[in-house]
C-alpha cells in the first residue's frame, strides 16, 4: 500500500502538489488523471524517489519514506517496476538484453533460466521472436510492450506506468490496456496510471484520483467519476470547452 | 518675444541623457547581479563536478564490478582511437623532425635530432597530442551517448531498476580512460619516433647510428614514465568531462548537441591547462 500524506511540492514559483492525500490500495489498478502539467508524473516519481516532498511524506508499505537515504530507496526499487512514456529501452542493447537486464543485475539465475523467463514475460505481452530485434526496429506499441516486459521482469509488487497509452493509435491502446489489465490479474501486483485518456482509464481502472490544481479533486471508483457532478470532473473526462479549466494556461 | 514652443534639439538632448542615465543605471546595477549570478553558478558547477567525481572514483572500488563494462570502454577509447593516433602520431614525428633538422643544421647540430624529438614527445607532446585527438572523438561521443540517454528517460531508468546510473555509465569510463591513455601514448610516441627517423636518416641523410645514440643520451627512463603519468591524469579528465556533460544534459537533441560540443571545448582547454600546472608543479 502506498500512500500520500498531504504532501507538496514547489519548483520555482510553481505548487505542483498541494497537500495532495492520496492512496494507493495493494493488488488493484489505480489511475490518476489530470491534465498535462497536472503533476501526476511528479506524484510517480516521489513513489520512486526520484523526488522528495517539500512537506508531508510518502508512506509504502507503512513505513514514512521521509528519511529513506540513496540505498534504502534503491532496496525499494527492487519491487518496484516501471513503464516509462517512451518506455525508456536501453537502446544499446537488444529486445532480450532489455528484458534480461533486471534479472541479470539482482538475480543469480543461471543464462538458461534468465533466458527462460525473457521469454515467458515477453510472451505474457504477445510478443514472439522479437528477442534479438533492437529497439529501433519496433513500433511505439512493441516498444511499449517490451517496456512493460522489462517492468514485470523481476516479478514486482508494483508496478508504475506513466502514460501507457501516449502516442498509440486506438487499437494498440487497448491491446496494452488487455495486456494490462491480465498481467495485473496473473501477478496480482499493484498497478499505478498515470492517463489523460478517459477511455483507456474506464477499461483498466479500480480506482480513479484526479489531480488539478495540486490537489485531489476526486478519489473513488470509476462509477462514481463518471457519475460526478463536479464540474472539473465533468468537463475533464468529457473533454468538454466550456467549464471551469483555464484552456489557455 | 522669444518662443516658447516645441523645441526638437531640446527634447532629443533631454532624452538622450534620460537615456544615457538609465542605461548607465542599469548597467551598474547589472554588474554587481551579473557577477553574482556567475559567482552562484561558478559555485554549483563545482560542487556538482566534485559530487560527481567523487561519486565516481568511489563506486570504481564497490560491487558490483563490471569488467564487461571496463573492457568494452577500453576497447572503445584505446582500440576504436588507434587509426587517428597512428596518423596523427606519424604527422607528429615527420613535422618535428623534418622542423627542428632545419633549425639545427644552422647551428650544425642536426645530430640532435634524434635526442630531442625523443625527449620533447615523452615529455610534452606524446601524452598532450594523444589526449587531445582522444579527446576529440571520444568525449564528445561519452557525452552525446550518456546525454541520449538522459533526454530520453534511460537514467531515470537505470535508477528504476535500482541500478547506480554513476557506477553503471561514469565509472567505467573514468577507469578505462586513466588505464588506457598511457598505451595510447606510448604508440603515439612509438609511430612519432619512427616517422622522425624515417625523415631524419632516409631524407635528411643523417647517421642512423648517431640517431639512436642521441635518442639514449637524452631520454631517461624516468622522462618517459613521467608523460605517461601525465597521459593516465588526461585520460581520466577527458573521461570525465565527456561524461559530466553527458551526466547534465537538459533539453533534448539541441541539448545534446550543446553537450557534445561543450565536452570537446571543455575537455581541451582542461587538459591544457592542466598540463601547464603538471609540468611546472608536479613532474
Amino acid at each position: 500500500m502506498i500512500r500520500f500524506d498531504n504532501v507538496s511540492k514547489t519548483f520555482g514559483d510553481f505548487t505542483v502538489l498541494n497537500g495532495v492525500n492520496l492512496s494507493f490500495p495493494k493488488g488493484k489498478i489505480s489511475v490518476v488523471i489530470g491534465r498535462s502539467g497536472a503533476g501526476k508524473s511528479v506524484i510517480l516519481k516521489h513513489i520512486m524517489g526520484f523526488l522528495q516532498p517539500d512537506h508531508g511524506s510518502v508512506w509504502i508499505d507503512g513505513e514514512d519514506t521521509s528519511n529513506w537515504n540513496t540505498q534504502r530507496w534503491r532496496k525499494n526499487r527492487k519491487k518496484f517496476g516501471m513503464l516509462f512514456q517512451d518506455s525508456a529501452l536501453f537502446d544499446s542493447m537488444s529486445v532480450w538484453e532489455n528484458v534480461a537486464f533486471p534479472l541479470l543485475e539482482h538475480t543469480d539465475k543461471s543464462r538458461d533460466e534468465i533466458d527462460e523467463i525473457v521469454r515467458k514475460k515477453l510472451r505474457m505481452v504477445g510478443l514472439v521472436n522479437a528477442e534479438d530485434k533492437n529497439p529501433s526496429d519496433l513500433s511505439g506499441g512493441m516498444r511499449k510492450r517490451v517496456g512493460l516486459a522489462r517492468a514485470i521482469a523481476l516479478d514486482p509488487e508494483v508496478v508504475l506506468f506513466d502514460e501507457p497509452s501516449s502516442g498509440l493509435d486506438p487499437i494498440v491502446t487497448t491491446v496494452i490496456d488487455g495486456l494490462v489489465l491480465e498481467t495485473q490479474k496473473e501477478t496480482g501486483c499493484t498497478y499505478v496510471v498515470i492517463s489523460h485518456d478517459m477511455a483507456s482509464v474506464y477499461r483498466i481502472a479500480d480506482k480513479i484520483a484526479m489531480i488539478y490544481d495540486g490537489k485531489v479533486v476526486i478519489d473513488g471508483t470509476s462509477a462514481e467519476v463518471q457519475s460526478s457532478t463536479d464540474p472539473l470532473v465533468h468537463q475533464f473526462t468529457n473533454g468538454a470547452l466550456e467549464g471551469p479549466f483555464n484552456i489557455y494556461y | 518675444m522669444k518662443s516658447e514652443g516645441f523645441s526638437f534639439s531640446g527634447w532629443f538632448k533631454s532624452a538622450r541623457l534620460q537615456f544615457d542615465q538609465s542605461l548607465i543605471e542599469r548597467s551598474v546595477q547589472a554588474v554587481p547581479m551579473t557577477l553574482g549570478r556567475f559567482a552562484i553558478q561558478l559555485v554549483l558547477t563545482l560542487g556538482r563536478v566534485g559530487f560527481l567525481c567523487g561519486e565516481a572514483v568511489a563506486a570504481i572500488f564497490k560491487p558490483p564490478f563490471r569488467p564487461k563494462l571496463f573492457t568494452k570502454q577500453l576497447e572503445f577509447i584505446g582500440n576504436k582511437s588507434l587509426v587517428v593516433i597512428l596518423l596523427t602520431g606519424f604527422a607528429v614525428g615527420a613535422i618535428l623532425s623534418l622542423q627542428l633538422s632545419k633549425t639545427l643544421s644552422t647551428f650544425s647540430s642536426e645530430t640532435m635530432v634524434g635526442g630531442l624529438v625523443a625527449l620533447i614527445l615523452a615529455r610534452e607532446m606524446g601524452p598532450l597530442m594523444a589526449a587531445l585527438m582522444i579527446n576529440g572523438r571520444v568525449a564528445s561521443a561519452i557525452a552525446a551517448e550518456i546525454g541520449t540517454m538522459r533526454v530520453t528517460e534511460q537514467i531515470d531508468a537505470l535508477e528504476s531498476m535500482s541500478v547506480d546510473p554513476v557506477q553503471y555509465l561514469i565509472s567505467p569510463r573514468l577507469f578505462a580512460g586513466f588505464f588506457i591513455l598511457p598505451f595510447m601514448t606510448m604508440v603515439f610516441n612509438m609511430v612519432a619516433m619512427f616517422a622522425s627517423y624515417l625523415v631524419a636518416v632516409s631524407l635528411l641523410s643523417l647517421d642512423s647510428g648517431i640517431f639512436f645514440a642521441k635518442i639514449a643520451a637524452f631520454v631517461t627512463i624516468s622522462e618517459i614514465l613521467k608523460g605517461l603519468v601525465k597521459s593516465a591524469i588526461f585520460g581520466f579528465i577527458l573521461a570525465f568531462i565527456g561524461s559530466y556533460k553527458g551526466y547534465y544534459t537538459k533539453g533534448g537533441a539541441e541539448g545534446v548537441g550543446i553537450a557534445t560540443t561543450q565536452a570537446v571545448v571543455v575537455g581541451s582547454v582542461v587538459i591544457l591547462v592542466t598540463d601547464y600546472f603538471i609540468g611546472a608543479f608536479l613532474l
